[in-house]
């Protein structure tokens, strides 16, 4: 057995020069599927409308920050960021308090239709959201959600619980069941043993997840647009209104749309790692 | 005081009957090896001790306390399981005192416990480390550390050794057999390793398709094997049997040799003879040398004795070639005898 292993760990690290070439080429393509069009974007936004509007175009910014500075003076710019985060914040909680119970018991007990449980987590995402728009609107009208950071919260907290409920759950079946058990030979209950060994352990991971369904919720554009009218987020804010501003302005959108999820992912970039089983120190 | 009752315990896994029937009494501060091969319900029954696991039947007494009722934490019990379950996110002085922290003893107290057993482990040096930062011989110390802080009425070991490789396993079982013996606990062994088993326990349970086959000491389950099965299990290379024929009262022809016998069976019995209890002689059982293997102090040989397998444990200084015919007489109060249809020892 610890033959077989030794090889199989050893086959990567000395992959030939071929296999050499073909994961360079590899890192190098992916790396420029995400950063060209964020530098053409980041090139646009710091140009001036002539420029953008242009041929040929330049690939060196010129640093004119007429566009941005355009959009902080832009009234309801504000209102809808706070909006947006808003939202975000409240799916990211909603979606861990429900969705790691749901992975826990799914990595810890045994019950009748586990499987078809997880499967049927996943179905949620097979709905097209413009097909329960309508009814969703009519639902919301009637509860008094609509137009409301915590309605839109509600939807997205429904896209975003198929992740959070998959990655917790595979975060606890990798924290193994002895650990736990340990706990409670020890003088630990099943819920003293959560918050002192697995809580912990995965808090990681449970902020990734969380960083997730922020982002997903920060993303969301149709549910945003459909369901609220003064209250709007970021994206459907810029939807509307850059949908009939000039070129410049859209860039320069878009920019203010990325950047802000950027900075998030980089600074949580560690959990997420985690998340994937990289960091697993 | 712990003494450990178990009385007519079962577990069924729905259809699957792990255990039935057991009952066991484990003195205070005995050693107890729970010996069997994999899948026999040895850590099934551990876990039942320890409260990971409900019994389907039965009770659980420990230090006359019935115990199957109550949590884990509740028993006075303290556990170290296979893959020693050391906390990652803590460090090894945290590891030791998790326990201590739980019962909300004082500081000073928590500390004076986790070194002294870490001193004992020999893991004093090791207490600000984390769990990734040590081998799997340090990890296992921890664990048995984190176990005798509890300074529990019975400790609960689940093959604590099986992942440790071999050198270290012999160490680390010498000093664990030297820790308990100081703690004077009860302790409850798990392991499939009958070498493990015989060098550590007090007493062995000999555990078989969820029943407890034997449980006597190490040398008595070696000498005067409960059961067929026993037999066949422990001892390396284990008993030889070979069928044996009623000739008279109390007498049986076993390949063309008479020995004395049990008198009552009527019905067959099966020869049994330990390897090492053999010695070539003028008269004996006529055995063709097929396998010579010298192991030093040794030789293994492996024959053919009336058409069956049989295995000797001869003086190294024997001239012997394969092929050759040799007569091997057995120590007539070594021979043991076994029931055909019960599987039972009969004498």
């Amino acid at each position: 057995m610890s033959d077989a292993t030794v090889s199989e760990i050893a086959l990567p690290r000395a992959p030939g020069k071929a296999g050499r070439y073909v994961y360079i080429s590899g890192v190098v393509l992916l790396c420029a599927w995400v950063l060209i069009p964020l530098y053409l974007l980041l090139v646009n936004t710091l140009s001036s409308p002539e420029t953008v509007n242009s041929f040929p175009k330049s690939f060196i910014p010129e640093f004119d920050l007429g566009s941005l500075e355009f959009f902080t003076g832009f009234s309801g710019m504000l209102v809808a960021l706070k909006n947006s985060i808003i939202v975000a914040a409240i799916t990211m909680v909603l979606s861990i308090l429900i969705g790691a119970p749901a992975g826990y018991a799914l990595s810890r007990f045994d019950f009748r239709g586990k499987e078809l449980f997880r499967l049927l987590i996943l179905l949620t995402r097979a709905f097209p959201l413009p097909l329960l728009a309508l009814p969703l609107a009519v639902l919301f009208i009637r509860t008094g959600l609509d137009d409301t950071a915590f309605g839109l919260a509600l939807v997205h907290t429904t896209l975003a619980i198929p992740f959070s409920v998959l990655i917790t759950f595979s975060l606890f079946s990798g924290i193994p069941i002895e650990l736990e058990e340990a706990a409670w030979t020890l003088g630990c209950n099943r819920v003293t043993a959560f918050q002192k060994v697995v809580l912990p352990l995965i808090l990681p991971g449970i902020t990734a997840s969380a960083i997730f369904a922020f982002v997903i919720s920060w993303n969301e554009v149709f549910a945003a647009a459909v369901l609220t009218i003064e209250n709007r987020t970021l994206t459907a804010f810029l939807l509307q209104t850059l949908s009939e501003s000039p070129l410049h302005l859209k860039f320069a959108g878009g920019f203010i749309l990325v950047v802000p999820a950027l900075i998030f992912i980089f600074a949580v970039r560690k959990y997420l790692f985690a998340m994937w089983g990289i960091a697993n120190r | 005081m712990a003494e450990i009752q178990i009385k007519n315990v079962a577990k069924r896994f729905g259809e699957y009957q792990a255990l039935s029937d057991i009952n066991l009494t484990i003195a205070d501060q005995e050693f107890m090896v729970l010996l069997g091969a994999s899948g026999c319900g040895k850590s099934t029954l551990l876990r039942i001790i320890c409260g990971l696991e409900t019994a389907t039947e039965g009770e659980v007494w420990i230090g006359g306390r019935r115990v199957d009722h109550l949590a884990p934490k509740d028993r006075g019990i303290a556990m170290v399981f296979q893959n020693y379950a050391v906390f990652p996110h803590l460090t090894v002085f945290e590891n030791i005192g998790f326990g201590l922290r739980m019962q909300k003893q004082p500081n000073d107290e928590v500390k004076r416990r986790v070194e002294r057993t870490a001193e004992l482990m020999h893991i004093e040096q090791l207490l600000g480390r984390y769990s990734g930062e040590l081998s799997g011989g340090q990890r296992q110390r921890v664990a048995v550390a984190r176990a005798l802080a509890m300074e529990p009425d019975v400790i609960l070991m689940d093959e604590p050794l099986s992942n440790l490789d071999a050198l270290l396993r012999l160490e680390m079982r010498a000093e664990l057999k030297g820790v308990l013996a100081e703690s004077n606990t009860t302790a409850i062994y798990v392991t499939h390793d009958q070498v493990e088993a015989m060098s550590l326990a007090d007493r062995i349970s000999v555990m078989h398709q969820g029943r407890i086959v034997q449980a006597a000491t190490p040398v008595e389950v070696y000498r005067n094997p409960a059961e067929r099965f026993v037999a066949g299990f422990i001892g390396n290379p284990p008993m030889n049997f070979l069928p044996a024929n009623r000739a008279d009262a109390g007498k049986w022809t076993v390949a063309g040799q008479t020995y004395d016998g049990p008198h009552a069976a009527d019905g067959s019995v099966e020869f049994a003879i330990r390897p090492e209890d053999i010695a070539p002689a003028e008269s004996g059982l006529p055995a063709k040398v097929r396998l010579i293997e010298p192991l030093g102090a040794h030789l293994l040989v492996t024959c053919d004795v009336d058409g069956t397998m049989f295995r000797a444990v001869l003086e190294s200084d024997l001239e012997l070639k394969t092929g050759e015919i040799i007569n091997l007489a057995p120590h007539a109060d070594r021979i043991r005898w076994f029931d055909k249809s019960t599987q039972q020892a009969v004498a």
